[in-house]
């Protein structure tokens, strides 16, 4: 949970005053998008009806953005503090995109290979390039898993997940 | 007592090798239906439907209901010890039954959940068997102005629980209130924030949502320090069910509370999810322990689980008088009444006693084998903690994306899921908190809907909000405690009227 | 079992005419599990229906692969339209549907209309009927239509399901005959709770189907007080002491000339071929022979016309049309439409 402890003497990559920073603003983004959208639905209120479709996506966008502007203000206008410490070091950005960047490439091959064969290649490359577990190991949990899978949702419980050309081969 | 003797004869009902084995099977199926997010207690229960045709319809239902009662307790594993949700009203059980896993006390958070649901569910009943009559007909009370009320109560209960920068909190609440209002409006039927992208019709499914900003989040959290999980190296305590147990008793106001608030939503009905969030923030704002919330107070796992349980229990009874379903599950259930030919409301406690009293005997037995069942697996759950991350972390990945997948059947949900872990995890390190935001994507939608209606039936008139006893009460109440901290501040000033100066 | 032989040898006998090959053009059986969307969350009246029939297949062992039921209720049920409609040529997939077809292209623009799929068989039509609480003081469809007229406008209250659905569209046909006078139109989240907000007297009047408001009819809590089908209905068995749903009038008969019946059908994917077709046509003509489906059918006084082929097509053109009318009469036509 807290990053900027166990990374000892490393300098920051990017300090939590940056990322405050860049949050803020894409808070602001969206914000403007609500209140652009809601302006086309109708903000006002009624005489029968009350709220329009936008009231309330309206009011609630004005309000994120009033607060997202004080957080910006703040971050912008602090000094020193824990501001500057470092939001993520480089040694840990790159441990969290070693998981996230398999993690996209995984849910997009769940449109190509179906989640079964997809799961099983994840589960196996996590563990033997992140995890230095043994081929073995890997290949033994790798395969197990979506076979329970496959057996529990397909078979079983009848329902249907992403498949993909394996599965169209065996028959399903 | 008459309802003594019709309970008697309901158990007589029950008491068959055959059913007690089906209870057997239902319970079972439940847990793992449970412990998989996504395939929820509703999902499963509809998928399982069409196989309990060949059944009579009491053998069925009593089936039926054990999945459920074995889908609720369920849900609390993956949230205490990954901290992903398996059922919406998990979501408060993760606040602090994670916390407690991570410092290796995940066997007596599992303990606290499950004897807590336990609790919640058999009041639930009690409450069913002897005062159905009487609080069958409260839900006819109930339009839009008190539902929103209640929902406007559910938040005002847990308004107090941001810790750190008001802004930050102010931020992530309208967030979640932004989030929840894109897709259909059901109102008006109007698309809203769509922007003609039909992937977005459907708007932000809410248990996407926290399994993206709870469970990878939490991932990512773990791999930043290395490959590990805290709270890994917990001792096996075999002894831990009754260790917890002792620290239980003094909790019966907690229990009290949630059990009323819960058996209260579930009848009016109001649903789970809010009943949990509500027990949450009253649990925390009348707390001693209140500054230890979120950092893994048992307190913070008794509440939420009871409060929900109780209403999930207790929604059965509006389904069953009225035909109204008071969470999806019931809705399937309901579903299932009316293919066995059994049609729910009102007479169906004069045409079919044999039913409904095997129904409500096989709550009581349904609860008592399941609390066994899954005590006695507390410490094999807990040792799941112990399998290295390098093999439990992909495998929990994949069981998000399938969860994230089968809410909705949507890949695209399963996208969305990645880009709420990012969020999630970006978030929880900027200290915006997370809770008010999943608090505002689940009530979001509901109290907007309500208020709306409500304005519709009184043309645009706030009058009706305090239009009647019922809902002026339950405003007022609300009112209070949004102004709670406030007042608090007042009394405890009156009380001591400056005492520097003595 | 009788009955059931003769059914297959009748369809056998149907193709075999046309084919020199009987066997292999009767042979076309699904190959894998078919899947069956609903357009709609769990629990609703298409939901039911759905479950209903993948356990009377099931249980009858009228198919040799299993059915799988799986719900797309995303953007009022254009989720699962979609889905169905990209699945061209796969004939192991089917779709139940409800008014959304025709209102969900009309009122949000999604790009789907029944011209996409394969229409197979009309399996019965769900009825409405104008339910007010039981103490009400008017008895028939015409006093109620008068105190509308007497009342201030928007005075009266409906509740329905839904907003620019089948409820609502009903509601702005009543609205024909009440001379300029408008409802107040509730949206709720299911039949259900329509029913109990009116129980409740939340609301003035509802157009609830039967079966959400049976029980409540039966308790005498509610009352019916016409039917919105061109005839009356042909259950005469006693719901109440006095009234079976055949005694109920036809609004048409009571002075309020609306007709608007639901349509549960059943489709297919486009490019698949008229023996695929003719596999499922054949599959619901068994269910539909089944007590299973005959109990559930009076349980929801549903009215249980089956059309097949052409004629079922055109039904549903004409039903296309006529919502198109009522719903751009409303203005709940989406921009472009």
């Amino acid at each position: 949970m807290h990053g900027n402890e166990g990374s000892g003497d490393e300098p920051g990559l990017v300090s939590n005053r940056t990322m405050d920073i860049v949050v803020a603003l894409l808070l602001l983004l969206v914000s403007s998008i609500v209140i652009y959208d809601s302006t086309r639905l109708g903000f006002d209120w009624r005489e029968n009806e009350g709220p329009a479709s936008g009231y309330f996506p309206f009011y609630i966008a004005v309000i994120l953005a009033g607060a997202s502007f004080v957080n910006l203000a703040r971050a912008v206008l602090a000094k020193g503090g824990n501001g500057s410490d470092a939001f993520v070091t480089k040694t840990a950005f790159m441990r969290v995109l070693a998981v996230l960047v398999p993690a996209i490439v995984y849910v997009g091959a769940i449109q190509y290979l179906g989640l079964y064969v997809s799961s099983a290649i994840f589960i196996m490359a996590f563990m033997l390039v992140l995890g230095r577990e043994s081929i073995l190991r890997a290949a033994l949990v790798g395969i197990a898993v979506p076979v329970f899978l496959f057996l529990m949702f397909e078979v079983w419980f009848l329902v249907p997940l992403p498949k993909g050309p394996l599965e169209a081969y065996l028959g399903y | 007592m008459e309802e003594i003797a019709s309970l008697f004869a309901g158990f007589a009902v029950v008491l068959t090798p055959f059913n007690l084995l089906l209870m057997l099977i239902g319970i079972l199926l439940g847990v793992i239906i449970g412990v998989l997010p996504g395939l929820g207690g509703a999902n499963g229960v509809a998928i399982l439907l069409p196989l309990t045709f060949s059944m009579p319809p009491t053998s069925a239902i009593i089936m039926l209901s054990c999945i459920y009662w074995g889908a609720l307790f369920g849900g609390a594993i993956t949230s205490i010890l990954f901290n992903i949700p398996g059922e919406p009203w998990s979501v408060a059980t993760t606040f602090d039954g994670h916390p407690m896993a991570q410092k290796g006390k995940a066997d007596e958070a599992l303990t606290a959940a499950f004897t807590s649901s336990f609790i919640g569910a058999i009041v639930a009943v009690i409450v069913i068997t002897f005062l159905a009559p009487l609080v069958a007909n409260f839900a006819l009370r109930f339009g839009p102005p008190e539902f929103f009320a209640v929902q406007f109560l559910t938040f005002a209960s847990f308004i107090g629980m941001g810790r750190g920068s008001p802004f930050k909190t102010l931020a992530s609440m309208c967030l979640g209130f932004a989030l929840a209002s894109v897709g259909l409006d059901n109102v008006t039927g109007q698309l809203r924030m769509t922007f003609g992208y039909e992937m977005l019709l459907n708007g932000f499914v809410f248990l996407v949502a926290v399994i993206g900003l709870f469970g990878i989040g939490e991932i990512l959290s773990s791999m930043e320090e290395g490959l590990s999980f805290s709270g890994a190296h917990a001792k096996i305590r075999l002894n831990a069910v009754l260790e917890t147990w002792k620290q239980l008793p003094k909790f019966w106001f907690t229990f009290l509370r949630s059990c009323l608030i819960g058996c209260w939503m579930g009848i009016t009905p109001g649903g789970a999810t809010p009943a949990s969030f509500m027990s949450y923030g009253l649990a925390k704002q009348f707390s001693k322990n209140s500054k230890n919330f979120g950092k893994g107070e048992i307190e913070g796992v008794l509440a939420p689980e009871t409060a929900a349980h109780a209403a999930g229990t207790s929604a059965l009874l509006p389904m069953l008088t009225l035909g109204i379903p008071g969470s999806p599950t019931a809705a399937v259930l309901l579903g299932g009444l009316l293919i066995w030919g059994l049609q729910p409301g009102p007479m169906l406690f004069v045409e079919q006693p044999d039913f409904v009293w095997g129904l409500i005997a096989s709550m009581y037995l349904g609860n008592i084998a399941g609390l066994i069942i899954i005590l006695t697996c507390v410490p094999l759950f807990a040792s799941i903690l112990r399998i290295p991350f390098s093999i439990i972390a992909p495998i929990i990945l994949v069981v998000c994306a399938v969860g994230a997948y089968t809410v909705n059947n949507s890949i695209f949900d399963v996208w969305m899921m990645v880009v709420f872990g990012v969020i999630g995890y970006v978030f929880v390190k900027l200290g915006y908190p997370l809770p008010p935001l999943v608090l505002a994507l689940v009530l979001g939608d509901m109290a907007e809907g309500s208020f709306r209606q409500a304005m519709l039936l009184s043309q645009g008139s706030l009058g009706i909000f305090f239009s009647n006893w019922l809902v002026s009460s339950i405003m007022t109440l609300g009112l209070v405690l949004l102004f709670w901290p406030g007042i608090r501040w007042v009394i405890a000033s009156l009380r001591k009227p400056k005492p520097q100066h003595a | 079992m009788k009955k059931f032989c003769s059914l297959v040898a009748l369809a056998g006998g149907l193709i075999s005419a046309a084919t020199i090959a009987p066997h292999q053009a009767m042979a076309w059986e699904p190959t894998k599990p078919v899947t069956f969307v609903i357009p709609a969350g769990t629990g609703g009246g298409a939901d039911q229906m759905a479950r209903f029939i993948q356990g009377v297949v099931s249980k009858h062992k009228l198919m040799k692969q299993p059915m799988v039921v799986i719900n797309k209720s995303g953007g009022a049920g254009a989720e699962g339209f979609l889905e169905v409609k990209n699945s061209k040529g796969d004939p192991h997939k089917i779709i139940i549907t409800l008014s959304n077809l025709f209102t969900t292209p009309l009122s949000t623009g999604t790009p789907f209309s029944w011209r996409d799929l394969t229409p197979v068989a009309m399996l019965a039509l769900d009825q409405f009927i104008l339910w007010v609480p039981a103490d009400a003081p008017y008895n028939t469809a015409k006093e109620y239509i008068e105190a509308v007229k007497a009342a201030p406008d928007r005075q009266f209250k409906m509740g329905g399901t839904g907003s620019k659905q089948e409820d609502q569209i009903i509601t702005v046909a009543i609205e024909r005959e009440t001379g300029g006078k408008k409802f107040t139109y509730v949206p709720f989240q299911g039949g259900g709770t329509v029913a109990v907000q009116l129980v409740g007297k939340h609301v003035n009047s509802t157009v609830n189907n039967p079966i959400e408001a049976a029980q409540h009819w039966k308790s005498g809590a509610l009352k019916p007080l016409c039917i919105f089908d061109k005839e009356r209905s042909t259950y005469t068995d006693k719901i109440t002491e006095t009234m079976a749903w055949s005694d109920i009038p036809t609004c048409t008969e009571s002075g309020l000339p609306v007709v608007y019946q639901m349509l549960r059908g059943i489709f297919m994917p486009s490019g698949v071929t008229p023996e695929q077709v003719q596999f499922y046509v054949d599959l619901f003509k068994k269910v539909r022979e089944t007590e299973d489906w005959k109990t559930f059918m009076e349980s929801g006084a549903y009215n249980q016309t089956f059309m097949e082929g052409e004629e079922f097509a055109k039904w549903v053109e004409e039903a296309e049309k006529i919502h198109y009318d009522l719903m751009k009469e409303a203005g709940f036509l989406a921009p472009g439409k």
